[in-house]
């Protein structure tokens, strides 16, 4: 029974190595490139360093979907999940902060972290256990979730106590050896993600439920089981996210985190995973959310594109980027 | 058994029948004023809620003989839908409406105003104005005008400045031109003017993008509070203390906080308020009420917020 999914895993190992592979590596520093010629102060220390930690929120959430999506999902409610997160840990803090002073953070971190799974248990059950689409089970919660954080904050916002805002700061701001903290967290969820997916039984199973479900059930794997965990990693993914997020304007707003979703997902596909499935690259995922954020970045510092057009020429890089994809193949 | 019964039962419907005549004469002689209004989607309509349920409480307390209902509706086609639902149920004495879309409502609230009731129309006009009985609405070309004028004296008519703007619409455009035009006028030169879709987070990004992008920026203009707030955590985080001011526009209660301290960077703001629905909920009223008469068009003015006067424009319980 184990047999076919270590085959499995044994006719994707050796792909892992071959060029095509490097697409979205390539295309990354083909935008980078285009970027240095284009405009002089893309190249700037400040400039890199705010794009990659900016990119730092879509990679650690687009880690998580990576596992929802490969195992053959897809979750719509990660925009909505962030924002409720974040004003469940703002709230958390707050309400913690008289008592606990600056080690509130850390209790309003954890209550986020479970909030977060719950939130992602919550969506793998209605999928496995409800037995309903997850584009349609997660555009319910997405709606749910982005209800929630509306009523919590009256349609306003729900801002961070000011005596917690300076202990925070540095968790955005602050760096490690130069490196900026949020890039060191999302490099320890890449690895952890990264080494789940590729050397354990579970991100086995992952890849064969996404590529098929039927003969990996009749290979003994629980595909409910594999998929439910999924969307409970996604949800850590979530909070992790917001925990990142909240120093960075210590505040949770009804538009928190609107349409990432999308960002999210497109991270993912053009990182090289499969939408349908079976197919995961951690790491092209990590490449696919700089690609986007510097797409971004660069249409703002050149001159070249009317305010107008900007998101049609960012559509239009992805689909070339996606194209490029294919033709390499 | 079942003559007193059907005797008992007789009765009944006799009372039940007097019961609701006597309830729907009370009805008829208690005017109804609708509202039909955005959901709660970001902190401005979150204001427009906010204060159209404070305008509830307090007219239906002052005045016993006049009923409001508040409906919201998350877009242009459930704001039609809920106008269906509003005049179906009952006589509409009046309507006060915050128009999602111009040109989407106008056909609904014509409809309605052929039933007979008074139309109160805020904020975004309707594409016909003969429908509207009654016209509030703030001034977006004077919160970018004046704006504009307190800069370019503070800048001494020289300078570099950088834009933000909200989200594709007529208000961002009229707060645009209103700007522009006063600034073509002096020797202020606008680096640039992108769309930050009057979210926080995206005015971040732009912002940490204009910086890296321009080495000298004198001054910033969000046109709206919102994006302000994400504007100056980019200008903190970059230790830049060339930029002598940034501005925004709208009123939120953060930033009055601020200008109340005499903040030098931002040290006014201009009102549109959400409570411009409290305004037209109070003039509708009046109409019934005390049979003041409200037709017409009414503009409210965009005066600098100052320390001064900032004490008017603060309510420390709105969410905005």
């Amino acid at each position: 029974m184990t047999s076919t999914t270590t085959n499995i895993a044994r006719a994707e190992a050796p792909r892992r190595f071959r060029w095509a592979d490097a697409g979205p590596f390539l295309a990354l520093a083909l935008v980078v490139l285009i970027g240095v010629v284009m405009n002089s102060s893309f190249m700037t220390g400040t400039n890199i360093a705010n794009v990659v930690t900016r990119s730092a929120f879509i990679a650690i959430i687009a880690v998580g979907a990576t596992f929802v999506i490969s195992s053959g999902c897809l979750d719509l409610s990660v925009g909505s999940m962030m924002a409720f997160v974040t004003g469940i840990m703002i709230l958390t803090m707050n309400r913690l902060e008289p008592s606990l002073g600056a080690n509130a953070i850390f209790a309003g971190a954890l209550v986020g972290l479970v909030v977060g799974a719950l939130c992602g248990l919550a969506n793998g059950l209605i999928v496995t256990l409800g037995k309903i689409e997850p584009f349609i089970a997660t555009l319910g919660t997405m709606g749910i979730f982005r209800a929630l954080i509306t009523w919590m904050s009256d349609g306003g916002s729900i801002p961070i106590d000011r005596a917690l805002r300076d202990p925070y700061r540095p968790v955005y701001f602050g760096n490690v050896l130069g490196v900026p903290l949020p890039v060191v967290i999302t490099l320890i969820v890449v690895l952890a993600g990264a080494f789940l997916l590729y050397r354990t039984k579970y991100g086995r199973r992952c890849m064969a439920a996404g590529s098929n479900s039927e003969v990996a059930r009749f290979s003994g794997v629980s595909v409910a089981r594999v998929r439910t965990l999924a969307f409970v990693i996604q949800g850590l993914c979530v909070a992790i996210a917001a925990i990142c997020y909240i120093p960075r304007l210590g505040a949770a707003t009804p538009t928190t985190g609107q349409l990432w979703e999308l960002q999210v997902i497109t991270a993912v596909v053009i990182g090289g995973t499969l939408l349908r499935g079976g197919k995961a690259r951690i790491w092209g995922t990590v490449a696919g959310a700089l690609i986007l954020e510097v797409i971004a970045n660069l249409m703002v510092l050149s001159n070249m594109v009317s305010e107008y057009l900007v998101a049609a020429v960012q559509g239009v890089i992805i689909i070339l980027a996606m194209l490029a994809h294919r033709f390499i193949r | 058994m079942t003559i007193i019964t059907r005797r008992a039962l007789g009765a009944l419907t006799a009372a039940s029948l007097v019961a609701l005549t006597a309830t729907g004469a009370l009805a008829q002689d208690k005017k109804i004023i609708a509202v039909s209004i955005p959901a709660a989607t970001h902190g401005w309509t979150g204001g427009v809620v906010y204060h159209a349920e404070q305008a509830e409480k307090e007219i239906e307390a002052a005045f016993p003989n006049i009923d409001v209902i508040v409906k919201t509706s998350p877009s242009a086609e459930a704001q039609v839908s809920a106008l269906e639902d509003l005049s179906a149920a009952q006589k509409l004495d009046a309507l006060v409406i915050l128009p999602f879309t111009s040109e989407e409502l106008t056909g609904p609230v014509q409809t309605v105003k052929e039933g007979g009731t008074f139309i109160a129309v805020v904020d975004r006009g309707l594409t016909d104005p003969a429908i509207q009985d009654l016209y509030v609405a703030g001034d977006n070309i004077a919160v970018g005008a004046n704006t504009a004028k307190w800069l370019a004296e503070k800048l001494g008519n020289e300078g570099k400045i950088v834009v933000l703007r909200g989200i594709p619409t007529v208000i961002d455009d009229e707060r645009i031109q209103g700007f522009t035009d006063v600034i073509k006028g002096t020797n202020i030169e606008i680096l640039d003017i992108q769309y930050a879709n009057w979210n926080q987070d995206e005015a971040f990004t732009l912002m940490q993008d204009y910086l890296a992008k321009y080495p000298q920026i004198d001054a910033v203009w969000a046109n709206d509070d919102d994006m302000l707030l994400g504007v100056l955590e980019a200008v903190k985080q970059s230790g830049r203390t060339e930029i002598k001011y940034a501005l925004g526009g709208n009123g939120m209660k953060d930033v009055i906080e601020m200008v109340m301290a005499g903040d030098p960077v931002t040290p006014i703001s201009t009102p549109y308020p959400p409570s411009m629905i409290k305004s037209a909920i109070y003039m509708t009223a009046a109409q019934f009420s005390g049979q003041a008469p409200m037709r017409g068009s009414f503009k409210l003015d965009a005066p600098l917020i100052t320390p001064e006067n900032a004490e008017q424009f603060y309510f420390p319980d709105s969410p905005f």
